[in-house]
């Protein structure tokens, strides 16, 4: 499925994680998955979280550059050879990936939440493949 | 020894005398041959005959960079052009550059000047002067060469750069003198560091820096490092190039060439005169120039005069090291920076307006620009290689506009100070 995830650009110092964490916090938004893709003067935080709207109304008024992006989420199961069968999948159906990154919170399957440069195409290539050998009706859908 | 010691010990009233003549003339020259002066004048009322002595430059309007640069780029020249006989430039950074021109009387005027400043640094016929300013339309190069040559020194243009040359001449030539800016001064005793050479084991005696702000403590090092007298000069080219004025062995302040360059000190404020002894804007007024005379230019620097004879005999007033400038400009590299340069390159990147953060450092002998750049809503992209790319983009379309290499870093939004008044733009951590 399509979700929406929130990016904040935060300088390299101390403490800038910790107040973004605090401030969702306070707004009781969860956070699900994050990562931090960071250079030596910058980082961008990438979070999937429990309300994007309100977590990006909050960060906002706190003074951070804040944007949501659309990102696909899939689900696969937790087993060796599920990443590479998908990432297979879209690299065969053509699909360019910005970047990507993954949890597991369950026992018996992943998430994986990749940004594509086209979220039209990588939705059509996973739903084109759902019935197709990956994963049962409806995994890979969130 | 002093040069011309009839003016550069004249008594108070001789030069004010003297000053009185030339101005008068200065003022009739302008009036008729340049408009946008001569309107200057009619709206304040003012007509040639009502200035009787120096005592009325104050009542003159100012002139100021901006002036020479809407004139670009003959306006301002009160003779044609068949009697200019040497065109100089200031290092315009965007834009038109300010053009001076001179004729054979103002270059003869130029090098008696320096003659004086030399003299005053302790430099005698005998020396030889390694002339390591820029040659060409910055006026540092030529503006020593000449002087030197009219004292009967023997000169060596070598111009800027190419420190092992400089330095090998140095040891075969024997120089004595060396004239450059005072952060190459600096950068010249770390290569004779490098190479594993005392400096004892040349033959320098004197340093005659100039373009460029630098501190007691920077001469010290210098004093300390090339064992030698370091003597500050000071000149800009819209009035004459170096030579304006210049220290003494006695190193207490420069002596202005004031028969040639009246001094003034302002209130950058309500560009009233300040009371004497008072820091303020030092204004020039050059009254025996032909070429490009100019009336009470603000050259933004800061200092105080000193009315008190000096140690060394000479009557000419004495002015203190800048301490600063009334107006941003940054000095980076001997090349004159203004943050609108810089907020004028962000405009045309974004629609809204930019915040920023100037930053300088001196590292080394090198000055580092550092520009933080507000990361705001519109600039920000969820992707590193779009804010890399971004970061770039400034840092170039600012380069090419300074012509200097700079820094950029991204900064979060509201994290550069606001303030009610004028926004604070830079900050200056130079040790000067
Ligand atoms: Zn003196």
């Amino acid at each position: 499925m399509i979700t929406k995830q929130v990016s904040v650009f935060l300088e390299n110092k101390s403490g800038r994680l910790n107040e973004v964490t605090q401030i969702l916090s306070d707004a009781e938004i969860n956070i699900s998955a994050f990562t931090i893709a960071d250079t030596s003067d910058f980082g961008i935080l990438r979070l999937i979280v429990s309300d994007p709207e309100k977590a990006c109304e909050v960060l906002k008024q706190n003074q951070f550059s804040v944007k949501t992006t659309e990102v696909v989420l899939a689900k696969t199961p937790n087993q060796p050879g599920s990443l590479s069968k998908l990432l297979k999948v879209l690299s065969e159906g053509g699909s360019f990936i910005e970047y990507m990154y993954a949890f597991s919170m369950e026992q018996d399957s992943a998430t994986i939440v990749i940004r594509p440069a086209s979220i039209k195409k990588c939705m059509e290539i996973l739903q084109s493949n759902k019935d197709n050998f990956l994963f049962q009706e409806g995994e890979f859908l969130l | 020894m002093i040069w011309n010691k009839k003016i550069e010990c004249a008594s108070r009233d001789e030069m004010a005398a003297i000053q009185s003549e030339r101005l008068l003339s200065t003022v009739k020259r302008i009036y008729h041959n340049i408009p946008s002066y001569r309107a200057k004048m009619q709206e304040k009322g003012i007509l040639p005959g009502d200035i009787k002595s120096v005592e009325n430059l104050k009542d003159l309007p100012f002139t100021n960079k901006t002036d020479l640069r809407d004139n670009y780029p003959f306006g301002m020249f009160t003779v044609p052009m068949s009697e200019i006989v040497r065109l100089h430039a200031s290092s315009g950074t965007t834009g038109k550059p300010t053009v001076v021109g001179y004729t054979r009387n103002d270059l003869q005027m130029w090098a008696e000047v320096v003659t004086r400043s030399l003299c005053m640094a302790g430099v005698h016929k005998n020396d030889i002067v390694q002339v390591a300013y820029g040659y060409g339309l910055f006026t540092g190069g030529l503006g020593l060469h000449y002087g030197t040559e009219n004292l009967g020194a023997t000169v060596i243009p070598i111009s800027g750069g190419n420190t092992k040359k400089q330095i090998q001449l140095m040891q075969d030539f024997g120089s004595s003198v060396i004239a450059c800016t005072p952060s190459y001064a600096l950068f010249l005793s770390e290569a004779l560091q490098e190479m594993g050479i005392d400096p004892e084991s040349l033959n320098l005696r004197v340093g005659i820096f100039g373009a460029e702000p630098w501190s007691e403590n920077m001469r010290k090092e210098i004093e300390a490092k090339l064992k030698i007298k370091a003597i500050d000069i000071y000149g800009l080219s819209e009035i004459v190039g170096p030579g304006v004025s210049c220290e003494c062995t006695h190193q207490a302040g420069m002596h202005v060439n004031e028969d040639h360059f009246i001094p003034e000190i302002i209130d950058p404020e309500n560009l009233q005169p300040v009371q004497p002894g008072e820091i303020g804007e030092l204004v020039f007024s050059t009254v025996s120039k032909e070429g490009i005379p100019i009336l009470r230019y603000r050259t933004r620097d800061l200092t105080r005069l000193i009315y008190d004879k000096c140690e060394c005999g000479r009557t000419l007033v004495r002015m203190e090291k800048c301490m600063g400038r009334s107006d941003d400009m940054l000095i980076i590299r001997g090349v004159n920076v203004f943050p609108s340069q810089i907020e004028s390159v962000l405009l045309e990147m974004s629609e809204t307006e930019p915040h920023y953060l100037l930053i300088v450092e001196r590292q080394g002998t090198l000055d580092i620009l550092k520009i933080m750049v507000e990361v705001q809503e519109q600039f920000f992209s969820d992707e590193v290689r779009e804010l890399e790319a971004l970061r770039k983009k400034i840092r170039n379309n600012i380069q090419s506009t300074l012509g200097i290499s700079v820094d950029v870093k991204l900064v979060e939004p509201k994290t550069i100070e606001r303030t009610a008044g004028k926004a604070k733009r830079v900050i200056d951590n130079r040790k000067i």
